[in-house]
């Protein structure tokens, strides 16, 4: 053991410039580049919601034809759940977990090399159909079938950069769980683990039980397309509506793949902030648990609207609500942890309140969704994406923007900016509701989602989203000086960077050792 | 004028304003549609007063468990009973929205003793309606002074436009006290039907008949959207619904008669 760590010390095997991040199989690198990488994501598929918010802010098409428009909701859809969101939890992952449980780096080094280097591949082609002849795909991220059958070109070019994505989710995952189950530090039980460490685990197994589900649904589509199969063609024989069966199969765990870390980072900041342990650990476990559990019985709440069997209908109605006993254990569980603290209220806590508050909104109207009667009114309008949104954007961003401003001295050794971070902060949460909350009201008042032109009585509403959506994009170009800005200063943060930070990470020199730990702590 | 009145004023302006701005959905005018508006008041208001007590002890600990203001960590960190309690009490309140939100989806789903069968189709971009009993049959789209109106770069201000993209050249019909049964198919993709005030939507898939009912207390003109993407022009397919008396409706049926195309109808 005493000679493998000997090498692990040795750093000079490493190339430099470009070929140091190809070839990396350090922990850290990799979560640097998906993180870098999902960042850039996140402004891509930010500047095609300004394309979309932009249009919508009156009226009358005044820049884009509508073919173009649904190129721009379905690109946008999936940039920012594959490109943004998901990469940045894998990055925390990556920089995260050995230093939580005690490790040197993930379990399978290599492995996790190739994961992040599909991506860019992956976004490239993704992307690149933008500028064939016959554009990009345009029936929306869930590739509902008759209608991507009809699209053009770039449908196998689509269909192709999914399954790497889908490849990379799941090595990603094989990654995750193979270091945390054989890697935590001795003494370290299940039980003990960080609290991210576990939403990561479940997270984990979410991944790869659900990604081949979605890989199996779009190679259908494929020979649908080009092979004379008709698995969702009526006029072949087959059913339009099994697709969505599959595709929500994947989906409804997805949502949670994209929340479930989430909470891991909320569970971890709030109880630093509060100077208290994280209330109901056990509790917190088990609600992570059946959330993943219930993920797989509640997937067609997506397709009420279909036709299906009473029974089925009244099924899935109580199967989604039953989600909200678990969610609502998780939210109660952050607020005991408050209670009675002793608070302070740094950017990260700040992002982490402004989560728990708004995401719960989004909570409230995942309920009303769930009501079957009442979601034949909702289905397909903009309440829909008001929900949608505010459990993605200030649910998973926040926590990711507010997990970089918790670690980042660890990660970097030094202290960004408190005060622009505050800003920061305000300007986020002001413009997330200006651009997020109207959506509620013109979805009630009948507005559909995914058109590019509306009634004039949306107008006022949607004029103040538009608004609310570039200030929120500005927004995010102080957070890129932010990060710019701490990292041209000197080292000076402290090995514990917050008072009451908890965890091993803290245990560590700022910035952190390359292999993170080089002899196992000792976890009593 | 002084600073405050200002600033009374400036807060009143959006207040009196916003009666004008749609902020909730229509109520009904058709027994589902107000089921469905019942239900959603219902759950709202169960939503609001949980917000009201979680956001409430949140900002109480916030304000009040402050380091800067002198708070101590307590060092509790569970409680069985305590998270037994909140395990429970969710779960009682979903049951009691589970019961209304069942019955009232029996209701909406029971379509039998309907008295007419219109079935409706979606095209690209298009719907086209079948009068079953009745004979009459035509095809509803866009009005031409919307589709001008619409095209990028037309110069043509769509606040002029009456009904803007909520006008179609051959509105459907429909008596009023009548149960009506609708059957919903598509031609090519899936779309879907949806008129807020009389009911809520229902996918129109090919190879499907979905089916749904309305009975429409009022007499009126009623408007909706297709609500599945369904290529390009998805957000060009309006429906407009005109209910009127039984009487009339005879007298219109009678008047459009024989597949001919029903742009007589006004």
């Amino acid at each position: 053991m005493s000679a493998n760590i000997d090498h692990l010390k040795e750093e000079h095997h490493q190339p430099s410039g470009l070929m140091r991040w190809i070839t990396t199989t350090n922990h850290k690198d990799i979560g640097s580049l998906y993180l870098w990488f999902s960042l850039l994501m996140f402004f891509v598929g930010g500047l095609m919601a300004l394309v979309i918010r932009a249009e919508l802010f009156q009226p009358g098409l005044q820049f884009v034809v509508p073919g173009f428009f649904n190129q721009m909701t379905t690109m946008h859809a999936l940039i920012m759940i594959f490109g943004a969101v998901m990469p940045a939890f894998v990055g925390l992952a990556n920089w995260q977990l050995p230093m939580m449980i005690g490790a040197p780096d993930m379990a399978l080094p290599r492995l996790n090399n190739w994961s992040f280097w599909i991506l860019p591949f992956a976004f490239t082609m993704l992307l690149s159909t933008l500028f064939f002849e016959s554009g990009g795909p345009a029936a929306g991220w869930t590739l509902y079938p008759p209608l991507s059958l009809q699209g053009g070109n770039s449908m196998p070019f689509v269909i192709f950069s999914l399954h790497l994505l889908g490849a990379s989710s799941i090595l990603g995952a094989i990654n995750v769980i193979a270091t945390i189950l054989n890697m935590r530090a001795p003494g370290m039980t299940l039980m003990k683990m960080p609290i991210f460490v576990w939403t990561w685990l479940i997270t984990a197994f979410l991944l790869i039980a659900s990604m081949p589900v979605l890989a199996g649904a779009i190679t259908m589509l494929l020979t649908d397309r080009f092979y004379g199969t008709s698995f969702f063609t009526a006029a072949g024989g087959g059913d339009p509506v099994l697709f969505q069966h599959i595709f929500w199969f994947f989906g409804h765990p997805e949502v949670y793949i994209l929340i479930l870390p989430a909470f891991g980072i909320v569970s971890t900041i709030i109880p630093a902030f509060s100077r208290k342990k994280l209330f109901g650990y056990d509790s917190m476990v088990y609600a992570t648990a059946s959330i993943a559990l219930l993920s797989f019985i509640v997937w067609a709440h997506h397709m009420f609207t279909v036709g299906m069997p009473l029974a089925g209908e009244i099924f899935f109605m109580f199967t989604t609500m039953l989600i909200a006993v678990p969610t609502g254990v998780k939210v109660f569980n952050w607020v005991a942890t408050m209670w009675k603290g002793s608070m302070t209220f740094e950017t990260p806590m700040l992002f982490a309140l402004a989560f728990i508050i708004l995401f719960t909104i989004g909570g409230f109207s995942g309920l009303m969704l769930a009501i079957t009667p009442a979601d034949f009114q909702y289905h397909d309008t903009y309440f829909v994406v008001a929900h949608f949104h505010y459990v993605l954007v200030p649910g998973a961003v926040f926590a990711i923007i507010a997990a970089v401003y918790y670690w980042l001295p660890k990660w970097t050794g030094k202290m960004y900016n408190e005060t622009l971070g505050k800003i920061h902060f305000w300007m986020t949460t002001i413009f997330v509701n200006i651009t997020f909350f109207p959506m509620h009201f013109v979805g009630l008042a009948g507005m559909p989602r995914r058109i590019p032109d509306y009634a004039v009585q949306f107008t006022d509403f949607n004029m103040i989203a538009s608004v609310g959506a570039f200030g929120f994009g500005l927004s995010q170009l102080l957070f890129v000086y932010i990060l710019f800005l701490t990292l041209r200063q000197p080292v000076t943060a402290a090995d514990k960077s917050w008072e009451g930070a908890e965890g091993l990470e803290w245990t560590l020199p700022s910035p952190a050792p390359y292999h993170s730990f080089d002899t196992p702590p000792k976890v009593d | 004028m002084n600073r405050l009145s200002i600033l009374i004023v400036s807060m009143l302006v959006p207040l009196t304003t916003l009666a004008d701005w749609e902020v909730n959905m229509p109520r009904g005018v058709s027994p589902t549609a107000n089921a469905a508006y019942d239900l959603h008041m219902l759950i709202f208001y169960i939503t609001v007063v949980i917000g009201i007590v979680v956001f409430g002890v949140m900002f109480y600990s916030i304000y009040h468990h402050r380091k800067s203001k002198g708070a101590k960590p307590a060092s509790f960190h569970e409680s069985t009973t305590v998270e037994v309690i909140w395990t429970v009490i969710p779960f009682v309140i979903l049951v009691g929205m589970a019961i209304p939100a069942t019955k009232t989806l029996i209701m909406m789903e029971d379509t039998r003793n309907s008295e007419i069968t219109v079935k409706v189709t979606g095209y690209q971009w298009m719907w086209k309606y079948d009068y079953v009993e009745d004979d009459v049959s035509f095809f509803s789209k866009l009005a031409d002074s919307s589709n001008e109106a619409r095209q990028l770069g037309s110069k043509i201000d769509v606040n002029k436009v009456d009904n803007y993209l909520l006008n179609v050249d051959n509105e459907m019909v429909l008596p009023t006290n009548t149960k009506v049964r609708i059957l919903l198919t598509a031609s090519d993709v899936i779309h879907a039907w949806w008129v807020p005030e009389i009911t809520g939507k229902k996918d129109a898939i090919p190879g499907y008949i979905n089916e749904l009912w309305v009975d429409i207390k009022e007499p009126g003109v009623y408007r909706g959207q297709c609500t599945e993407l369904c290529g390009k022009d998805h957000g060009f397919m309006p429906i407009v619904v005109r209910a009127v008396p039984k009487e009339e409706y005879t007298k219109w049926v009678s008047l459009n008669q024989k597949n001919r195309v029903a742009d007589k109808s006004k």
